[in-house]
């Protein structure tokens, strides 16, 4: 990648989970989740990973702080490579960034209150302070209300749990912020908010962020980058405003045309993807995307295509890219514009 | 910004207020208030109170020999009579409910305090050593209780530190399985990914995120436990496989009683009553305060 030193980078990064044991008589091979992922994000980008759901987009997120262990590739931090995965190595990066969790609640103990919650990275860390007004100056930032933070987790709402793990993860200032479906199940007023308060917090501490995201409407309002992800490979990557004016792989033309569109006269004017993901266990030949491909040949059954460079910072995973001309129509942020969205 | 959570509060609490004596009393009414609670914590307050002022509770002093008035009816001198060396049962069944409940919470202690970290460790650690625990586990708790009983007692002889031993060795395997069990469903939850993601050590999240979260349900076995351990000391006793003759308790009590039944049933019944009484105050208490804490039972509950 160019343009500066990447904070962290993964090259090549593959996770696979073991079949059936070495032992065992019913022998089942093991599956592959993630297949030679190269991902870069530079400090303060905000890099969108998108794809359908078994896309292996949260396996990445967590297999970049180690929670789960990757099998094959590399993870670079500011230029110095982890010399392996074990949990030892990963504390470096652990120190560099932090987690939203898909489902937040999930992600605090049941039996600690909010205040608590948050304060405790600064307490693993052992620096900073704990006094009470820390907390809720951390619960400001975040948009918490203060009284929420003597209630237990069970208690808050999911946009409230959202900003909680927010708080949680800006008690020590990451350099990294790997935010999980960070808006599922979120109204689209609340998804506002909290989109605003990354935009935010990047604007304070040059935060960078990885979201993980199956929703085209967030890429397009706030990403710098967008990874699309297929099966556990990168089909697509580049800037996003290259990506949503003109995608070159017919899987991210496809995604793009099957964001709803507001006005009943611009129809689609690509064939639709058609048919399921197909499973990770059965993985089809060629370019595994030529069974739902509207564009597919005789070439891409058989053959699989290697990323080819478009310009410095656009891959593409594809026999026959796209024309550039075939531009989409442009749908305009979808989200209300982020000054108007402000007090 | 336009969202906000609706800021119902003018109050504006500390983020570290103390609610645990409003819970706890929330849930002790809980216990209290039901049919069994009852009955459960009755009987265990009534017990702890005679265990803890027994010396001075008893008319007698439980080992005073009085041959002139062995084997006496009950009568406002001796309430509950005399057994066969003239010693006054109340005074004994009072003293031996101390010995009772001094061994079944020292002993239930100790085997907690052992089970906790090691079914963590087991839980949490690497697979070799789990599998390691588990085998000793397992085969602490397949050998027979009395022979394990009598094998440790011909070793180290009669005493109350034997039977605290054999019943720690009997208890822990199956605490630490519940520690281990408790820890293997919890340490895939984010939590612990959560925790693991901010670097936190291995001891914090052992001792300062599993440990509470599995100390409830093991409390409660051991609450339940409790009766089982205080039959399981009066059976050894009653073997004279427990506490020394002399000592009272209700085991030799038992054991007195059964040679002179021919004569009088009062010295069994009278060893015998409380150890059912303290069965049942324990089981039901136990119970009850399981369906008070369990929060799935709270919730079923709620109307």
């Amino acid at each position: 990648m160019t343009a500066g030193t990447a904070l962290i980078e993964a090259n090549n990064l593959s996770v696979s989970v073991p079949g059936s044991g070495r032992w065992s008589l019913a022998r089942k091979p093991p599956v592959d989740i993630l297949i030679d992922v190269s991902v870069a994000v530079r400090p303060g980008e905000i890099v969108c990973m998108v794809g359908e759901s078994g896309s292996g987009k949260t396996t990445f997120g967590r297999s970049l702080l180690g929670l789960v262990k990757p099998s094959a590739g590399q993870i670079v931090l500011d230029g110095t490579p982890l010399p392996d995965f074990t949990q030892r190595s990963f504390r470096r990066i652990r120190r560099e960034a932090s987690m939203l969790f898909q489902e937040p609640v999930t992600s605090f103990d049941p039996r600690q209150r909010i205040g608590s919650i948050i304060a405790e990275p600064r307490r693993i860390a052992g620096s900073g302070s704990l006094r009470n007004e820390d907390i809720v100056e951390l619960a400001r930032k975040a948009d918490l209300a203060e009284p929420l933070l003597s209630h237990f987790p069970h208690a808050l709402s999911g946009g409230q749990a959202r900003r909680a793990a927010v708080a949680r993860s800006l008690s020590v200032v990451p350099r990294l912020i790997v935010a999980d479906e960070p808006t599922a199940g979120l109204d689209v007023s609340v998804q506002g908010g909290v989109l605003n308060l990354f935009l935010d917090i990047r604007e304070e501490f040059q935060t960078a962020f990885l979201l993980i995201t199956h929703n085209l409407s967030i890429a397009r309002h706030v990403s710098d980058r967008i990874v699309i992800l297929y099966l556990g490979r990168v089909l697509e990557s580049g800037p996003a405003r290259e990506i949503f004016r003109a995608p070159r792989h017919p899987y991210t033309r496809a995604l793009l045309d099957s964001e709803p569109v507001p006005d009943p006269t611009k129809r689609r004017t690509a064939p639709p993807v058609i048919g399921e993901v197909p499973s990770l266990t059965a993985r089809p030949s060629g370019c595994e995307f030529h069974t739902r491909c509207g564009f597919v040949q005789d070439r891409c059954r058989h053959e699989r295509p290697v990323q080819s460079t478009i310009s410095a910072d656009h891959q593409v995973a594809c026999h026959f890219p796209l024309s550039p001309r075939l531009t989409v129509v442009d749908q305009g942020p979808r989200l209300v514009p982020r000054a108007a969205n402000r007090k | 910004m336009v969202v906000m959570e609706i800021n119902t509060g003018t109050s504006i609490r500390n983020p570290v207020e103390p609610g645990f004596l409003r819970r706890a009393g929330r849930v002790a009414s809980q216990v209290f208030f039901t049919p069994l609670g009852g009955i459960g914590c009755t009987l265990v307050l009534l017990i702890l109170v005679i265990a803890l002022f027994a010396p001075a509770l008893a008319p007698y002093s439980p080992t005073a020999i009085n041959v002139k008035e062995r084997l006496a009816d009950p009568s406002l001198h001796h309430l509950l009579g005399t057994d066969q060396l003239g010693r006054d049962l109340l005074s004994r069944v009072m003293v031996g409910t101390q010995t009772a409940m001094m061994v079944a919470m020292s002993a239930l202690s100790i085997a907690l305090l052992a089970a906790l970290p090691l079914g963590l460790i087991a839980g949490y650690g690497p697979r070799w050593l789990d599998a390691c625990l588990i085998l000793v586990f397992d085969s602490l708790s397949s050998l027979p209780m009395i022979m394990l009983g009598l094998a440790i007692v011909v070793l180290l002889g009669p005493g109350i530190p034997t039977v605290i031993l054999v019943i720690v060795i009997y208890s822990v395997p199956s605490y630490a399985r519940l520690v281990r069990t408790q820890t293997l469903s919890l340490k895939s939850r984010d939590f612990i990914k959560a925790e693991q993601a901010m670097n936190a050590s291995t001891p914090r999240i052992l001792f300062g995120h599993l440990l509470p979260n599995v100390i409830g349900p093991l409390l409660i076995l051991a609450c339940l436990d409790i009766s089982t351990v205080i039959t399981l000391e009066a059976g050894l006793s009653f073997l004279g496989l427990g506490v020394k003759p002399q000592v009272p308790s209700w085991g030799n009590i038992l054991s007195d009683g059964f040679s002179v039944i021919r004569s009088t049933a009062l010295p069994v019944i009278a060893g015998g009553v409380p150890l059912i009484l303290a069965t049942i105050g324990f089981t039901f208490f136990g119970e009850a305060l399981r369906d008070a804490l369990d929060p799935k039972l709270a919730r079923e509950r709620k109307p």
